[in-house]
This record gives C-alpha cells, structure tokens and sequence, in this order.
C-alpha cells in the first residue's frame, strides 16, 4: 500500500526497467566487440612482425585475444620477450 | 507494383515471428495485396496452424525445391481471401533440406505472382536463419521488451548487416503499457536507443491472440482485437502509408494525467 502512495506522487524507486537497460547496455558492449578469430590471427601476425624489429619474443607463448571486463573491453597481448636487441633490425 | 520480399526473424525464440508473419499477410491481403506467406522452419513448421490451413498440406518447401512437383501445387490457398497464399515447411526433414541458393530462386519464381512474399525465420542463426534471409530484400525484426530478446535482436540485427540487409525495421511485440508506466519494462525509446533501427510498429501484449491462434484464425480479422489493431497499422506502414505509431491505451494515459496534476498540486 505503501508503495502505492509513493508511486502515484511519483517518488519510486530504482525501477526494475532502469536495472535491465544497463544489465542490456553493458552485455551488448561485450557481444558487439566479438570479433572473428581470422581478424585476431591477422592482427597476431602484425603485432609480431612490429615487435620483432625491436625484440625476440617466444612465439609459443604468445597470446592475444579480446577480453571483457565488467564494463570494458580490452584487447589482451601477452608477449613473452627472449631478449632485446641492440639496435633495431630496419 | 514492384513485389517485396520480406524476412520476419528474431534469433530468439518465442516472441512471435509466426504470429507476426500469419497477421501482416493477412493484414496485407485484407489491403488487396497478393501475398505469400514461406515457413521455413524446416522441422517446426507452425504457420499452417497459425493460419488454420494445416489440414490441406499436400506439398511443402523442400518438394518444391527438389523439383518434387510444381509451385503451384505446393500453394495453399487461403480459405479467407483470394490473394493470400502459403508454403507450408516441410515436418520430417531438417534444415539442410534447403539451401540458400535454392531459396533465393524460389523468392524470384515467387516474385512474379505476388506482391509481398513474407518469409518466416526459424530461430537461431544457423542454416535456418541463413536460407531464409538470402532471397529477403528487407528485414522485419521482432522483439519482446526483454533483456533477452533485445540482446538476440542486436546480434540479429549485426548479422543481417553482415549479409547486406541493413535497412532492417523493429516491431516492438507483446509490450505492456502497464508495466511501462510503472517502470517495469523497457519502453519504445529505450528499445530504439539500444538498437538503433527504425521501428516499424508496437504491438501490444493481447489475449485475444492467444484465442485467435486457438482457433486459427489471425487476430487481424478480429476487429475488436487490440493487437490485430496494431498489424493492421504496421501492414499499411509496410505498403508505404505515413502513420503515427500507436500511442499506447487511454486508461493509462487518463491515469498519467491525474498523477501530473496531483504533482502540480504538491
């Protein structure tokens, strides 16, 4: 009955539709940054090729991949580096 | 008249594509126009129940692809009206029974005869969804204000891009004004902030829907029936008539008024 009274003077509380807008919000920025493993393995390849002018990185250990956070999406490389070069090989 | 080919989808299941797509061609062929409703929902088929025409199933869709016997022989005629037709799914085949390619020249044999052919998605986005967006000029979206649904919608919306649909248009299904007003459920303006497409109607949630589909016999026949109310002002948008949507139930807005005025009182 209370909560009657409060919602006809328009005093509510946070409604259960302003919940599910942001719950939306924030699952559709992690669907719509999926992006297909071919463009990944693309962007993989270039990403070595830049650093291996200045490093020598594990290849074996190398990852990159998309990650989402609760309200960000990062892109994640984890480069293992075997030793740096002196000079960079242009 | 140039004639339309027009893929009802929704990637979820649930929120009325064969409701939708049984009552935009029937509100379209109550508008004169020679309609043909495709279910390819290949292993469901459910339009033909929808729409009251189960019991005179002789051909299906995979028949007429396979050259089993001609189009002609596979449309059902309406009982209702003269220009209103359905290819029925096929039960016992699955999927694969069909492919796009094959799909695509039934759309273009279909062409020459009807003025709309209104395609029925399966849900999901695999080969269903695939075979019957690629003969499909346009794309009607439908979606239930739900989280859920809004979400599948989104993807949907991506992968019909993807496929060179992007002038796809929402239709907004079983929204209930009451729960709206009372912040209960995600309104028109929240949908459309969220998906950014046009919206091509709002159709409330009815029971008379649930009755007409008992019966077979699409809501839009039903005069007194506020969602059949509702397609037939979506099946004129369609034929390219300039109409304000719906705005929502008087009760409510009487309501609304009252609210405003003790706010003002305060």
């Amino acid at each position: 009955m209370l909560e009657l009274i409060s919602r006809i003077f328009g005093k509510e509380t946070s409604s259960s539709k302003d919940i599910a807008r942001e719950r939306l919000r924030l699952v559709l920025v992690h669907d719509r940054s999926t992006v297909s493993p071919e463009i990944i393995n693309l962007l993989r390849d270039d990403l070595i090729q830049v650093i291996q002018k200045y490093m020598d990185i594990d290849m074996e250990g190398l990852l990159v991949n998309i990650e989402g956070e609760s309200n960000s999406v990062a892109l994640i490389a984890n480069i293992p580096i075997k030793g740096l070069k002196r000079a960079p090989a242009i | 008249m140039k004639s339309k080919v027009l893929v009802i989808t929704s990637g979820k299941g649930g929120v009325g594509k064969t409701t939708t797509t049984a009552n935009l061609g029937t509100a379209l062929a109550m508008l004169g126009k020679k309609v043909v409703m495709l279910d390819t929902d290949i292993g469901l088929r459910n339009l033909d129940v929808v729409m009251g025409l189960e019991n005179r199933i002789v051909f299906d869709i995979v028949d007429v692809v396979n050259g089993n016997c001609k189009i002609k022989q596979a449309l059902i005629k309406d009982k209702r009206f003269e220009g209103l037709c359905l290819l029925p799914a096929a039960q016992t085949k699955d999927k694969t029974a069909v492919t796009p390619h094959q799909m695509k020249n039934l759309t273009n044999e279909l062409r020459k005869e009807f003025d709309f052919i209104l395609v029925d998605c399966p849900a999901g986005i695999e080969q269903g969804f695939k075979n019957a967006i690629s003969g499909a000029d346009d794309a009607v979206v439908v979606a239930t204000p739900e989280i859920s649904s809004v979400r599948d919608a989104d993807r949907i919306i991506g992968l019909l891009e993807a496929a060179g649909l992007s002038n796809s248009k929402l239709i907004i299904n079983r929204m209930r004004s009451k729960m709206v007003k009372r912040g209960d459920m995600m309104d028109i303006d929240d949908i459309l902030d969220i998906l950014s497409i046009n919206l091509l109607g709002v159709v409330p949630e009815d029971e008379a829907i649930v009755v007409s589909t008992n019966r077979g016999e699409p809501a839009v026949l039903e005069t007194t029936s506020r969602a059949g109310e509702a397609y037939r002002r979506i099946a004129r948008r369609i034929t390219g008539e300039d109409l304000p949507i719906d705005s929502q139930e008087d009760s409510i807005n009487l309501v609304d008024r009252f609210k405003r005025i003790l706010k003002l009182a305060r």
